[in-house]
């Protein structure tokens, strides 16, 4: 870790309301995207207000960048215009009586004096909505509204983005529309961002950092990978338990259509239009397309074996199943197979196998 | 007839002074109704609501003890400012507001609880203080049912009766509203010149209702 890493984001909130309790502590990154992840009412949203401080939390404590913004135990609690800080709400926010220009402009004019200065032409080309400047809110689409919505956000020159599902409200086209627009933004920013989902596909995309919320508690909290190779993870992600894996562009094969991933411990083929080589590109590979072999299996028609050791073996909810952890040179799988394939394979821990790997999603 | 001209500008004049009166504090209270929540606001809502249900007249009853020579607010106000209130166009402009008070607070109430509180959160977030919130985004989005209130306010200002007879009296010249001057020339005799009263006041009440259902109609575009 290099020596100017930002300060880490401290969250201590506790609440009892009724039947709701919510019981957080948290040390968050102060860098890149963490994913609140959970079923709904898990306590993600009343989470997030409480960080913007619009919610009050009685006991709670929160530290962005070494500033305190709340300690009750100090009698410290700075209200929500007081907190540099950007939200991008679930339901179209922008003020309906401004044009987008004057919406945009709302957050920027209020930037604090000592901000880091934003540039406003450069996010307004990289969310595409130039054209949208002279339009009314209600002219827009779902889609357009949001990335206004991250945009006005991003003027005010926060320290800290939170995103409450912003793309909950919108179809999947229009979803579509936005994540490569929040996938850039995730390359550029150089702020921390909380980014509250229950998709999985979002926060497979989008997240370093994974935070997983039940019933008002961390059910785990760690990097990306870690976390999702993690196999006693929550019904939620079992289905789609897997690996996200950053690797770089290697060789491209236009002839046959295929592109070569690089990552620690091995490489994988993947069709995909060719990149240039070097590019960072992350990968999904779940569980149920990866199968293990003793030998290096011979004739197959599967393109990917990466050699690896396994490192547990975990009982599924489901009678038939197993999940493996691997270890592929310092990289984590996760193959699931049946409970007979274990048997006769005589998979435990340290026992090195091949890994077949069927199918490979490019995330990014 | 400079007699009608004189009773319709009064007229007039007064509803216009007592509506902007009360729309410093009528907006304030129905930004609070709709947004705190304190104990004992359902007293204060109550206790707003009352010339609304109770007699004018004993409203009128009430600013006349309250607002007298030997009121408490009547003595400050003499002994203060040196202003007497009572049997005066003052005493016009306090029954018409006091009377318009209540309407102007429950459409200022219902025109800020029909805004979406996610745009105040928005703009806290924006860094906007409460201040600034209000100005920016309450006004600015309630402005159409603050509007309406106002107009209601006017509407019922120009025609206000029990309250204004009792705490100003019926002074030709002084005192003397439209609708005060219609009983008044009945009580004469005079049904002629009641009539043409009556007719302006016909004219107004509905020039007032189709000013503002036309800037109604200019907002929403």
């Amino acid at each position: 870790m290099t020596t100017d890493a930002p300060p880490p984001i401290r969250v201590r909130f506790r609440l009892d309301r009724g039947g709701f309790v919510l019981d957080l502590d948290l040390v968050l990154p102060g860098r890149g995207v963490t994913a609140l992840f959970g079923p709904s009412g898990a306590g993600k949203t009343t989470c997030l207000r409480a960080i913007a401080g619009l919610e009050r939390m009685p006991g709670g404590l929160l530290e962005v960048e070494g500033e305190v913004w709340q300690d009750e135990s100090r009698g410290i609690f700075r209200p929500t215009h007081r907190r540099a800080l950007g939200y991008v709400f679930q339901e179209a926010s922008l003020f309906p009586h401004l044009s987008v220009r004057q919406n945009l402009e709302y957050g920027w004019r209020r930037r604090r004096a000592n901000a880091p200065p934003v540039d406003f032409d450069h996010l307004i080309e990289l969310l595409a909505i130039g054209p949208l400047l002279g339009r009314r809110p209600a002219t827009l689409s779902g889609g357009e509204c949001q990335r206004v919505a991250i945009a006005r956000a991003l003027l005010a020159s926060p320290r800290l983005l939170l995103l409450d599902e912003p793309l909950a409200s919108l179809d999947l086209i229009r979803k579509n529309e936005i994540l490569p627009y929040l996938e850039r933004l995730h390359h550029e920013l150089e702020i921390p961002v909380i980014y509250v989902s229950h998709a999985v596909d979002e926060v497979v995309r989008l997240a370093d950092h994974l935070v997983l919320l039940a019933d008002g508690r961390v059910a785990a909290s760690g990097p990306l990978t870690e976390t999702l190779a993690r196999l006693d993870l929550p019904e939620a992600f079992a289905d789609e338990a897997g690996l996200v894996i950053e690797g770089t562009v290697g060789a491209s094969d236009p002839a046959y259509g295929l592109v070569r991933l690089d990552f620690p411990g091995g490489s994988v083929h993947v069709a995909h239009a060719a990149e240039p080589a070097g590019r960072r590109l992350r990968f999904q590979i779940k569980a149920r397309d990866v199968s293990l072999a003793l030998e290096k299996p011979r004739d197959t028609s599967i393109l990917n074996l990466v050699p690896a050791a396994v490192v547990v073996v975990a009982e599924t909810a489901g009678e038939a199943h197993v999940l493996v952890r691997l270890d592929a040179g310092g990289t984590p799988l996760v193959a699931r197979i049946t409970r007979l394939s274990r048997d006769r394979l005589k998979l435990a821990p340290g026992v090195a196998v091949w890994a077949q790997i069927k199918a490979v999603a490019v995330l990014a | 007839m400079p007699d009608l001209l004189q009773v319709t500008l009064f007229t007039l004049g007064v509803a216009l002074l007592g509506t902007l009166l009360i729309l410093p504090p009528g907006v304030a209270l129905g930004w609070v109704l709709a947004r705190r929540d304190w104990p004992g606001k359902t007293v204060v809502e109550t206790f707003v609501a009352l010339p609304l249900v109770i007699p004018p007249v004993a409203t009128g009853l009430i600013l006349l003890k309250l607002f007298g020579r030997h009121g408490v607010l009547g003595r400050l106000f003499e002994n203060v400012f040196g202003i007497e209130i009572v049997f005066t166009w003052r005493a016009v402009v306090l029954a018409t507001g006091v009377m318009a008070f209540p309407l102007l607070v429950r459409t200022a109430r219902v025109a800020f609880e029909e805004i979406n509180p996610r745009f105040e959160e928005a703009a806290r977030t924006l860094g906007a203080g409460p201040w600034d919130v209000f100005w920016t985004v309450m006004l600015p989005l309630g402005a159409r049912g603050l509007l309406a209130g106002c107009v209601l306010a006017f509407a019922r200002a120009l025609g206000e009766f029990g309250a204004t007879v009792m705490i100003a009296g019926m002074i030709p010249g002084q005192t003397i509203t439209l609708a005060l001057g219609i009983y008044h020339e009945v009580q004469l005799g005079r049904d002629t010149q009641a009539l043409k009263l009556l007719a302006i006041s016909v004219v107004l009440a509905f020039a007032a209702v189709w000013l503002s259902e036309r800037l109604l109609r200019r907002r929403t575009i």
